[in-house]
């Protein structure tokens, strides 16, 4: 049985030392072989796997031929951002997962052949867009992660004049401060952002909405907006010590390494660079998180995740990742309190054991405390990746945006919000989810936009 | 965007007041709100009080203390030259209304974030009594615009150089015991200030707040960095605040958080004293 070509990466032992992206990408060589093997089905499953139901069959068999320009523009026509979706998405719990091929052996890598697709097309430089002319209609987009930009872009396509606005000061969101340059390097997501500037959209960065302007102001402003704004609030657990120095959400953390580039040294941003990390979470920000620190030249960092490696939420890949390059997993184990050592920072993390008993309504088997598990882990830095709820910000200053106790937006099947011309989408509405879901909803709201302002 | 720098002086030794270009923030500040800039590409966000507004110029002013690598360059820049971003207003305004007498307290650069709740308190009809302190007469800023916007101004100097001599809670004491009725205490400065004036308050009834400066990176409730602990919850100050019941913030933990980079930032300073290059390992 034909298998899927192995990855080129860089090594575990020399990928350590630097921020540089980790999987090198397959080769024209690889990717056409890969091809081959697609039996590019009448009905093709995977793609009901893909959020944005990309022509997979059709993009492949262009590969096939060796025409990969042709590929990115089938792949183009529903993805606005295939060199960060190729690079991401958890494709073995979407379109690959549903690949016919994967009953018998492995799917078809799909993210890897949609990856070289927009890189081959970056090399021979992207095409300038072709933009229809002006509606005269103004589009006000709050946020600038993948729903924004993915709203931005299908609204700009059509004519309509675009503004988004960002609080950080550079567009892209968590792909810009959250998803390390090993993983997904900042120069691609910039290209993203200068393609939709290219379409005539107008990015506003240092701009708060809730604060330099409020959504109610917005709404006078505009014909109508569109609320991206992502959820970035970090949650913290409410264990003992958790304020100590040395404590940091796992999004101050990524932000300062990311964003502020507190690896490079002729960078101002300040960061610990600690021998001892626990990073407290099993899911994609918790790698990355891990994987951020020892580089930063950690002698150990431990992921501690309360229920087992089958459970583990992050991509496959990335735990694979992770472990090749010596993260220790401390699976089935719970923090309960941060020791204090001198100045009234970390010297340790007090854990328990924990098993898995019945399953709970999330289906998973609830984890539970071993009685008298208590130990000790050594620990000069402790990052919290146990999830973020929505931005709260947006909110201040708006009358009449619905929202859930959990502080999401709520939004019809449309996207449309409880105010009349103004859409959400991404994880302001759902909560944490993932970049290809935030542009589902960028591009559905868009589309409700669209027929809102042509009404 | 690049905001302009419209003015620049030095009001004392390393201290500096600058006027920014910046009319969108401008039109939305508030006594109360800070900024983040950023210098440039390689730069640090640091937070500042708006120390004045002007919608109509579309001007803001900060006013800042040579602290280390940011504020040192951040004192070598003239009037014409840009910053990279500033971003604001950030933080919640002061809650400020009718009471009858407010006191407010500014200690060192403190007097800056002072000066604009002044003019608001008594534009709302308050009696203001200011009471400002520094080092010594030279460290003392903003004394004039105090005198313009408050009803009475008491200064206080370390070295007595220049009204009491001894600290700004001396006089906030005389105040608690005289006879005026005092309506509400704000006091800003560092939070060594901070803390001793909500000492000097606690036995008091009498309703005092501190405006927090603990360390931040995004001031939008993103990074947690800034977390404080209020009455025994935790409080992001960027969302938050920045300003809080004094009775009830922890200080020590307050302090201790402030100094957690120490070493970091005295590294940055002798990199960029001795002009290291990108690649400098020197660390
Ligand atoms: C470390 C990390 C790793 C991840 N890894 C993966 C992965 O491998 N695969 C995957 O599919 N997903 C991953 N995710 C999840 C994915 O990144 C998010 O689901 C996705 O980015 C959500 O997109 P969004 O557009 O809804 O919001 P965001 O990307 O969060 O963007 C929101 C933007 O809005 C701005 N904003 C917020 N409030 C305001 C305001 N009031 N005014 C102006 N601007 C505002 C924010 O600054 C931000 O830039 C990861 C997330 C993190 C944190
Ligand atoms: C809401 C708020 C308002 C402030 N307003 C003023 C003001 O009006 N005038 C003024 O002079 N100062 C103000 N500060 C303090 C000012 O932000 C710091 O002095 C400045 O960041 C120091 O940076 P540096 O690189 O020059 O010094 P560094 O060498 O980096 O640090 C010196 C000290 O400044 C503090 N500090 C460092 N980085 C930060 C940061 N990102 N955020 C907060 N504190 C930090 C730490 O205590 C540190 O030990 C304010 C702080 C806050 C949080
Ligand atoms: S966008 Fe994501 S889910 Fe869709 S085909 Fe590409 S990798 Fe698969
Ligand atoms: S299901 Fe698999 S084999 Fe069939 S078209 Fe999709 S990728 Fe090709
Ligand atoms: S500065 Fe990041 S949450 Fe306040």
């Amino acid at each position: 049985m034909s298998i899927r070509p192995k990855m080129p990466q860089q090594a575990p032992e020399g990928r350590i030392t630097n921020f540089d992206e980790v999987a090198l990408g397959y080769t024209e060589e690889q990717a056409i072989l890969e091809a081959e093997r697609c039996l590019e089905c009448k009905n093709p499953k995977c793609v009901e796997g893909c959020p944005v139901n990309i022509d997979i069959p059709g993009f492949i068999s262009k590969i096939k031929e060796g025409d990969f320009q042709e590929a990115i523009t089938i792949i183009k026509a529903t993805n606005t951002l295939p060199a960060v979706c190729g690079r991401v998405c958890p494709q073995e719990e979407q379109c690959e997962k549903l690949c016919i091929l994967g009953n018998k052996s492995e799917p078809i890598a799909i993210g890897r052949l949609e990856r070289i697709c927009a890189d081959r097309e970056r090399e021979v430089g992207v095409k300038d867009p072709v933009v229809a002319p002006s509606t005269g209609k103004t589009v006000a987009i709050v946020g600038s992660g993948p729903a924004g930009l993915t709203a931005a872009s299908d609204l700009a396509k059509v004519g309509h004049s675009v503004t988004i606005f960002e609080a950080l000061h550079e567009a892209g969101g968590v792909l810009i401060y959250g998803i390390p340059e090993f993983r997904l390097p900042k120069a691609i997501v910039k290209e993203e952002v200068d393609y939709i500037r290219k379409l005539g959209a107008d990015i506003k960065m240092d701009y708060v909405i809730g604060r330099i302007l409020t959504l109610d102001q917005l709404t006078d402003r505009f014909d109508a907006v569109f609320l991206g704004t992502g959820a970035g609030l970090p949650k913290f657990m409410g264990i003992e010590g958790e304020n100590l120095n040395g404590v940091y959400s796992a999004n101050e953390f990524l932000t300062r390494v990311n964003l502020m580039k507190a690896y490079n040294n002729s960078f101002d941003t300040p960061i610990k660079r600690a021998s001892n990390v626990i990073v407290v979470g099993g899911g994609n920000v918790a790698m990355d998180a891990a994987r951020s620190a020892l580089r930063l030249g950690a002698d150990e960092v431990s992921i501690v995740y309360r229920r087992s490696d089958e459970e583990l939420p992050a991509r496959r890949e990335e735990i694979e990742h992770a472990k090749e390059e010596g993260i220790v997993f401390r699976l089935l184990t719970n923090p309960v309190r941060i020791i204090e050592g001198e100045n009234m920072s970390v010297n340790g993390v007090e854990c328990v054991r924990m098993e898995l008993g019945e399953p709970d309504e999330s289906g998973r088997r609830r984890p539970e405390v071993v009685e008298g598990s208590e130990h000790i882990v050594d620990a000069d830095i402790v990052i919290m990746a146990i999830g973020t709820s929505p931005n709260p910000i947006i909110f201040d200053g708006s009358k009449g945006l619905e929202v859930t106790p959990w502080g999401t937006i709520v939004v019809d099947e449309a996207g449309m919000s409880s105010i009349e011309g103004v859409c959400a989408g991404g994880d302001a509405v759902t909560g944490a989810a993932t970049v290809i879901s935030a542009m589902g909803a960028g591009k559905l709201a868009a589309d409700t936009i669209n027929k809102y302002l042509s009404k | 965007m690049a905001y302009k720098i419209i003015e620049k002086r030095q009001l004392v030794p390393d201290v500096h007041l600058m006027n920014i270009q910046a009319p969108d923030v401008a039109a939305a500040a508030k006594a109360g709100q800070f900024i983040i800039l950023r210098i440039d590409e390689a730069g640090e966000r640091i937070p500042l009080t708006i120390a004045d507004y002007n919608a109509d110029e579309g001007s803001v002013t900060i006013i800042f203390q040579e602290m280390g690598k940011t504020t040192k360059q951040l004192a070598k820049m003239s009037a014409g030259e840009e910053l990279l971003d500033f971003v604001g207003p950030l933080g919640k305004e002061s809650e400020i209304e009718k009471l009858g007498t407010v006191v407010l307290v500014g200690g060192g650069v403190g007097i800056a974030p002072i000066y604009p709740q002044a003019k608001e308190y008594r534009a709302a009809g308050n009696k203001v009594i200011s009471i400002i302190g520094a080092r010594n007469k030279d460290m003392l800023i903003l004394e004039a615009e105090m005198i313009a916007a408050s009803d009475e101004v008491l200064v206080a100097t370390d070295d007595g150089s220049k009204g009491h001599h001894g600290f700004v809670t001396d006089l906030v004491k005389q105040l608690l015991d005289g006879e005026e009725h005092i309506d509400r205490i704000v006091a800003i400065g560092p939070p060594i200030m901070m803390r001793a004036v909500a000492d000097v308050t606690g036995p008091y009834d009498v309703e005092t707040l501190v405006s927090l400066n603990p360390i931040m990176v995004d001031g939008t409730g993103m990074c947690g960095g800034c977390r404080v602990n209020v009455g025994g919850e935790v409080k992001f100050a960027c969302v938050d605040g920045p300003e809080f019941n004094a009775k009830d913030v922890d200080f020590n933990l307050l302090m201790s958080r402030l100094s957690f980079y120490r070493k970091e930032e005295a590294d940055a300073i002798t990199k960029s004293q001795k002009g290291c290059g990108d690649d400098c390992k020197c660390q």
